[in-house]
């Protein structure tokens, strides 16, 4: 072979590094940094999160429509289930895309609140139990990686703080034009809802 | 370049796929889609006539019409982005500012049902031609949903422009804009159906 095929070292480490590059797995989701730790990063999670700032409003539309008795009991189970939902997704999570269902979960959300719908307090309670199981797995399987389970806490805090403000403005309001204006914010949310359905399933 | 460069460069290039949790083109998707109806005349004038006539009508067409448009609006955008195709879109769009426009001008008041399924049937139209158009690279949702924003806040304005109609000359002013849209409407369908 002398005379032959001669290759340097180093071009040799460089092709066999070339291929690696194809072969790189995906980085994992990570949250936003605030600089101020992990329960200030999960609260802004939640509010950089548009399907789940969504979910949260039309729930606290909803809640507050339906009246103060069941926007209490919804005010206590949508934050308990936001993080027992985070601790599943954290425990078992997962890469599968559910923006399918998180999408129906705040399009249905904003179609009952412009349908002024008023169903009996179990059902919204279970609505939002669901509801907030779903976002919460989602988050607690998109924040698992470097994160804690104190940014949990932080995604849950946001969750009660805003659900706790709206629907409370809500509840307070007399019947009028204020109360219209909340059904057409419900139709709104209910539209883009059906729109981003089309948008997944285009691809 | 050392190998310790060489390194470096590869680990920098090593996550190909970041999956980041924070959404790309929030904010750029947001703006586009606000800024969307606006850009359309034809869009503009039938959904400030939408809101004209549901002044006209008064409760509960008010705001029975600017709740009802958005979601079938949005259900004409989700038909064409499943492939489902409506013939004559853009002669649809044009004929909804005509038939509004009329309807304003001549103080139409049919059943709030009858009301209901005519801005019901033209949405279809407007959400077809304009609920698809995403640019690259910005958020579905967020587009989506200052679309939705902006054709409510045109509602919004023509049903502010129709609280004139309380007044005599007011009356007369909201019939003349009802006028306008139609003429518009006639320009549009002109166009649809020449080009």
């Amino acid at each position: 072979m002398a005379g032959g095929c001669h290759v340097k070292p180093r071009r040799v480490a460089a092709l066999l590094a070339a291929p690696a590059l194809l072969l790189a797995g995906p980085a994992h989701a990570h949250l936003v940094e605030t600089g101020f730790g992990a329960f200030y990063d999960g609260l802004a999670h939640v509010a950089l999160t548009p399907s789940d700032l969504l979910l949260i409003v039309g729930l606290a539309l909803f809640a507050g429509q339906c009246g103060a008795r069941t926007a209490r009991f919804a005010l206590f189970a949508l934050p308990l289930a936001w993080f027992v939902g985070g601790l599943l997704g954290a425990a078992f999570p997962t890469d599968a895309s559910l923006a399918v269902l998180t999408t129906l979960s705040f399009g249905v959300a904003g179609a009952l609140v412009a349908l002024n719908a008023r169903p009996p307090n179990g059902a919204v309670v279970a609505f939002v139990l669901v509801a907030g199981l779903l976002h919460g797995f989602v988050n607690g399987s998109t924040i698992v990686v470097g994160a804690s389970s104190l940014a949990l806490a932080g995604a849950t805090t946001a969750t009660f703080c805003l659900f706790a403000i709206l629907t409370a403005q809500v509840t307070a309001l007399s019947a009028g034009w204020t109360r219209i204006a909340v059904r057409v914010g419900g139709s709104w949310i209910a539209a883009a809802g059906l729109l981003m359905l089309g948008w997944l399933a285009r691809g | 370049m050392s190998r310790r460069g060489i390194v470096a460069v590869l680990l920098a290039l090593l996550p190909i796929v970041a999956i980041a949790h924070e959404e790309a083109g929030q904010a750029a998707g947001f703006v586009a889609g606000l800024v969307h109806p606006v850009s359309g005349a034809d869009h503009v004038v039938a959904m400030v006539a939408v809101g004209l006539w549901g002044a006209v009508l008064g409760p509960p067409a008010i705001w029975v019409l600017p709740v009802a448009f958005p979601l079938v609006m949005a259900l004409g955008g989700l038909m064409a982005l499943l492939g489902m195709q409506v013939p004559a879109v853009e002669v649809g769009i044009a004929l909804s500012a005509v038939v509004l426009g009329v309807m304003v001008l001549a103080e139409q008041r049919p059943p709030l049902a009858v009301a209901a399924a005519i801005v019901a049937f033209f949405a279809i139209f407007h959400g077809h031609a304009h609920g698809r158009e995403l640019p690259a690279g910005t958020s579905a949702l967020l587009y989506s949903l200052g679309f939705v924003i902006a054709t409510g806040l045109l509602h919004a304005a023509g049903i502010l422009l129709g609280v004139a109609h309380r007044w005599a000359a007011g009356r007369q002013l909201v019939r003349a804009a009802g006028a306008g849209v139609a003429l518009a409407g006639l320009i549009f369908l002109w166009r649809a159906v020449v080009t």
